[in-house]
């Protein structure tokens, strides 16, 4: 293994060394007043191209992905993501359109964008769509404004809270107060639903929505949906949909018709656009007839003569705004287009029946194993609980153990920890893209994780040990924190002399 | 099946496992009444061959005219090994690195970025970015106003010359939150905001203060004399930059007497095509003492149980996934699979490369200003100007446009879109891409467009 097997690129910079073909000419110096000039270099790396590519090459080695790894983790939807979808979406084409580019010149993409509007309408019962939010939490912004929106111009503006179930995301209500609203969290009953006692006792003239995903973050359908919907819209209140569960219900059960009001989808996990690393995501919002005239701006309309154009303020008056500088995140809604047109009809529905089959195989063959689910008795959805509450208990074996074993075995973990509401829980969703052979593996890790957990607690806790790196203190690291590289400096504050071998 | 891998007899064996007769039987917890209609919009699936036609067709419809829009997002050469290394599968598929040990490269990477980003912007933290330039600045607004407690008012300055989407994103993601935002006019002559325009704030308790560098018009700010004149009051300044124009020009940490508080700008120059807007990053960078009040994510570095170092995400007890309704922003997602591309585009080209790109936007856009002027359009302010300038086209400014678009040549951003007093001011960018031919082409077409 080389020296500099751990180098960052700056250590790995040589003073007078560029990847000079990748920059224009040179040109004279410019006429900026010398008191706005900048006096030192940054210090950005100075690399050549191979440099730069084997470092980063290597690096992304150093990564578990999906195309390396399974990766079940729980409401991510970590499925495959074609390579075409990305392919296409980066044409030439696309790629240099400005997005001021006048609409006589982008009718490719307009009509390309109206298309995906359809399809997800089609798809969630919705009777608009936006593809302006730029991830899922801005989805959740953006469907809360409207709520507000919607309350404030009836002068209904009383009401003042957002219910959310308390084994919601975070992001529901940390939404909610960025919006401006106060958060009433709700109890789930033992059965994972919403427990409908608590909700109607939370309801009243304060009640401004509600934020609910549906199936819910614990893996379970909320039967008694329609119920729900009803006694908040009797109170005055509005529903929202969070969509990060809609892979388990795509082509058989739609939003729309459950009674929601709004809602936002996540293309990077049912439209399979990539995670990246955290991003870029999308959050497209659907909207019900009455939160209509609030949408956000841009989304795209038909110009009346055969073509498409954005539509701005002037067309909604009363929209809540804009959600970024330009249209949102254009590259990721073309992937999630080429991904829906290549799956079709028949591939949506087709999408939560064999992610559903893949979670209820999983878990039963996890629960032969030896393994509790949180919720036996219920069907699970794309996804299910494992809790370790007993391992936990007789073995000192915690979910985080597990999570960390897994990593030796070649397998991602599941979510840890969440939802917070059920002990040492595992949050595992297979997704549909992966096959028997690969579930069978996983149960055979587990099984050996428990088999080796009777033995051997003390190699289980210090796991992992077949990484780049092994356990962190993260402690440590946020007491002594170090965000930013510093170059190392000798005594006399100068840059010390750079030493090393080549990579 | 496309992407589903399962054959007949595996479909067999796993519903026989779990119990059920079909697949149907899995959703039998759904109330039959909610059941969906068969899909009308869909069309059938398409084989990759046949997505690949419609694409290409729909790509090369939108044409390839020669664009000297900038207006927030700018063209410029990216080097061929970027994204295909940032489209790696390892880096293109994996998810946040919340499992630090099984996702070291993404953050490694994220950590160099933190470090190259504050570099560029002189200042001593930053986090591991945001959804675009836009956002950034309306949670550098939230953030401001965390840091400064001593203000009771919650009034922030804000430019008339910062760019017009920017006060209107602002406007919508913090309109409930009761900040009032107060706009400072620019001047109509040289295009810069004078520092005498604050006069009317000098004895108001102001919460923060928003300067643009170069602002919206591509003007260079007296950024010393705007920044002095928060810092006598303490009032926090944010500073809204673009990364490419940072080789050039004085970076925000030494504005001033002391530098600013907090800095974004869109990341898009750095490495992201113009891709119709999205998706780009915005960058945030800080000063450390404000960095427990940063919203996003931020990768610090740590020792792992041998003592030897890696990567990890820290100060979490700020974020959503911990902190629930109390977090400083609702926000999850950084914009990983960018940021990447960033990282790699400002490896490839070091502080030599970055110089070059900036000095030959600086020199063309000059370049394009004086050979117009010898057919009389002029720029519309008399101040000093960075790689964009707002160009008096004159009363037929709109039909001109249209017609050199026509022509093959994206004239640039019609100014009276809005600022009523602009009107017919096109504003026009030419960075490094561009030739002396396109320069040509720009004045031969706007000319004809005139005949016309």
């Amino acid at each position: 293994m080389s020296t500099m097997e751990n180098h960052l690129i700056f250590e790995r910079s040589r003073a007078g060394r560029s990847a000079v073909a990748q920059a224009p000419r040179a040109h004279a110096a410019t006429a900026i007043p010398a008191n706005l000039r900048r006096k030192s270099a940054p210090g950005l790396p100075a690399a050549s191209e191979l440099d730069v590519v084997r470092h980063y090459t290597r690096l992304s080695q150093k990564n578990f992905s999906i195309d390396t790894e399974f990766y079940p983790l729980g409401s991510c939807t970590m499925k495959y993501n074609p390579r075409a979808c990305n392919s296409l979406a980066m044409l030439p084409g696309f790629l240099n359109r400005h997005p001021h580019a006048p609409a006589s010149h982008s009718q490719g993409f307009l009509h390309t964008m109206f298309e995906l509007q359809e399809m997800l309408k089609d798809v969630t019962g919705m009777k608009a769509v936006s593809l302006a939010p730029m991830a899922g939490a801005q989805g959740e912004f953006t469907g809360v404004a409207m709520i507000r929106a919607y309350h404030d111009a009836r002068g209904d503006s009383e009401r003042r809270e957002i219910i959310v179930p308390d084994a919601a995301h975070g992001t529901n209500p940390a939404t909610a107060i960025m919006c401006g609203y106060e958060v009433r969290e709700i109890p789930t009953d033992e059965s994972g639903d919403v427990n409908l006692e608590a909700l109607k006792e939370a309801v009243g003239p304060q009640t401004a929505g509600i934020m609910l995903t549906n199936p819910s973050t614990v893996g379970v359908f909320e039967r008694r949906i329609s119920e729900i919907a009803k006694i908040v819209h009797d109170a005055g209140g509005l529903l929202y949909y969070d969509g990060a569960n809609l892979n388990a219900i795509l082509g058989k059960v739609r939003p729309g018709d459950m009674g929601f009001d709004v809602i936002h989808m996540n293309l990077h996990k049912t439209f399979s656009t990539p995670h990246g690393g955290g991003g870029p995501g999308s959050g497209a919002v659907g909207v019900g007839e009455r939160l209509l005239p609030y949408m956000p701006v841009p989304h795209v309309i038909e110009n009346g003569e055969g073509g498409y154009r954005f539509a701005t303020e002037t067309d909604y008056p009363e929209t809540i705004g804009r959600l970024s500088a330009f249209a949102g995140n254009a590259g990721v809604l073309l992937r999630a287009y080429v991904y829906m047109r290549m799956l079709g009809r028949e591939g949506m529905q087709r999408v939560s029946e064999f992610a559903t089959l893949n979670a209820n195989y999983l878990a039963r063959e996890l629960e032969s194993a030896g393994f509790d689910l949180a919720y036996p008795e219920r069907r699970a959805t794309h996804e299910f609980i494992v809790t370790l509450k007993k391992q936990a208990k007789e073995l000192g074996l915690t979910a985080g153990d597990v999570a960390k074993r897994l990593l030796d075995h070649g397998y991602h973990a599941p979510t840890t920890y969440f939802p917070l509401l059920v002990p040492e829980c595992l949050l595992v969703e297979p997704t549909e893209t992966e096959s028997k052979e690969t579930l069978d593996g996983f149960v055979e890790a587990m099984a050996a994780i428990l088999e080796e957990a009777g033995r051997d607690i003390d190699t289980i806790k210090a796991s992992p040990h077949n990484l780049p790196n092994r356990r962190f203190n993260e402690v440590a690291a946020a007491k002594a924190l170090d965000v930013v590289y510093q170059e190392p400096r000798d005594d006399e504050g100068e840059p010390a002399p750079r030493t090393g071998t080549s990579g | 099946m496309p992407f589903i891998p399962h054959t007949e007899e595996d479909i067999r064996a796993m519903l026989d496992r779990i119990g059920a007769d079909s697949i149907e039987d899995l959703f039998d917890e759904i109330p039959k009444e909610l059941r969906a209609p068969a899909l009308e919009k869909v069309p059938e699936g398409l084989n990759e061959m046949a997505i690949a036609r419609l694409m290409q067709e729909r790509a090369a419809r939108d044409g390839m005219a020669s664009n000297f829009i900038g207006a927030g997002a700018y063209e410029h050469h990216i080097p061929a090994a970027v994204w295909q290394i940032a489209t790696r599968g390892e880096f293109y598929s994996a998810y946040t690195p919340y499992q630090a040990e099984a996702s070291q490269g993404t953050l490694q990477l994220i950590y160099e970025y933190q470090t190259m980003i504050s570099r560029l912007t002189g200042m001593e933290a930053s986090n591991a970015s945001l959804y675009d330039g836009a956002s950034a600045l309306a949670e550098a607004v939230l953030m401001a106003v965390r840091v400064n407690r001593r203000s009771k008012s919650k009034k922030v300055l804000v430019p008339g010359a910062l760019h017009p989407d920017y006060r209107r994103v602002i406007h919508t993601l913090i309109g409930n939150q009761g900040i009032e935002l107060v706009e400072i006019p620019f001047d109509e002559t040289s295009g810069q905001t004078p520092v005498e325009a604050l006069a009317p704030f000098a004895d108001d308790d102001v919460t923060a203060m928003i300067i643009s560098q170069p602002n919206f018009f591509g003007i260079l700010e007296d950024v010393d004399a705007l920044t002095g004149w928060a810092e006598q009051r303490e009032i926090p300044v944010i500073a809204v930059v673009n990364p490419v124009s940072l080789a050039l020009l004085k970076p925000p940490g030494e504005w001033g007497s002391n530098g600013v508080d907090i800095v974004v700008g869109e990341g898009q120059p750095l490495g992201a095509p113009l891709s119709s807007g999205g998706p780009y990053f915005g960058f945030m960078t800080t000063r450390k003492k404000h960095i427990r009040q940063m919203p996003g994510r931020i990768v610090g570095r740590a020792e792992d149980a041998d003592g030897k170092p890696g990567y990890v995400l820290t100060l979490q007890a700020r974020e959503q996934h911990i902190r629930r309704s109390k977090a400083t922003s609702n926000i999850c997602t950084n914009q990983g699979l960018v940021v990447t591309a960033a990282t790699i585009h400002m490896s490839m080209l070091g502080d030599e490369g970055l110089t070059r790109v900036a000095e030959a936007c600086y020199a063309n856009t000059h370049a394009l200003v004086e050979k117009l002027a010898a057919k009389g359009i002029k720029p519309r302010f008399t101040g000093e100007y960075f790689h964009e300038v707002a160009l008096d086209f004159g009363g037929d400014a709109a039909s001109r446009v249209q017609a050199m678009a026509d022509a093959g040549v994206l004239a640039g951003y019609e100014l009276s879109r809005d600022y009523a007093q602009l009107d017919g001011c096109v504003l026009a960018c030419a960075t490094e891409t561009k030739t002396d031919a396109d320069l040509e082409q720009y004045v031969t077409t706007c000319e004809q467009a005139k005949a016309a």
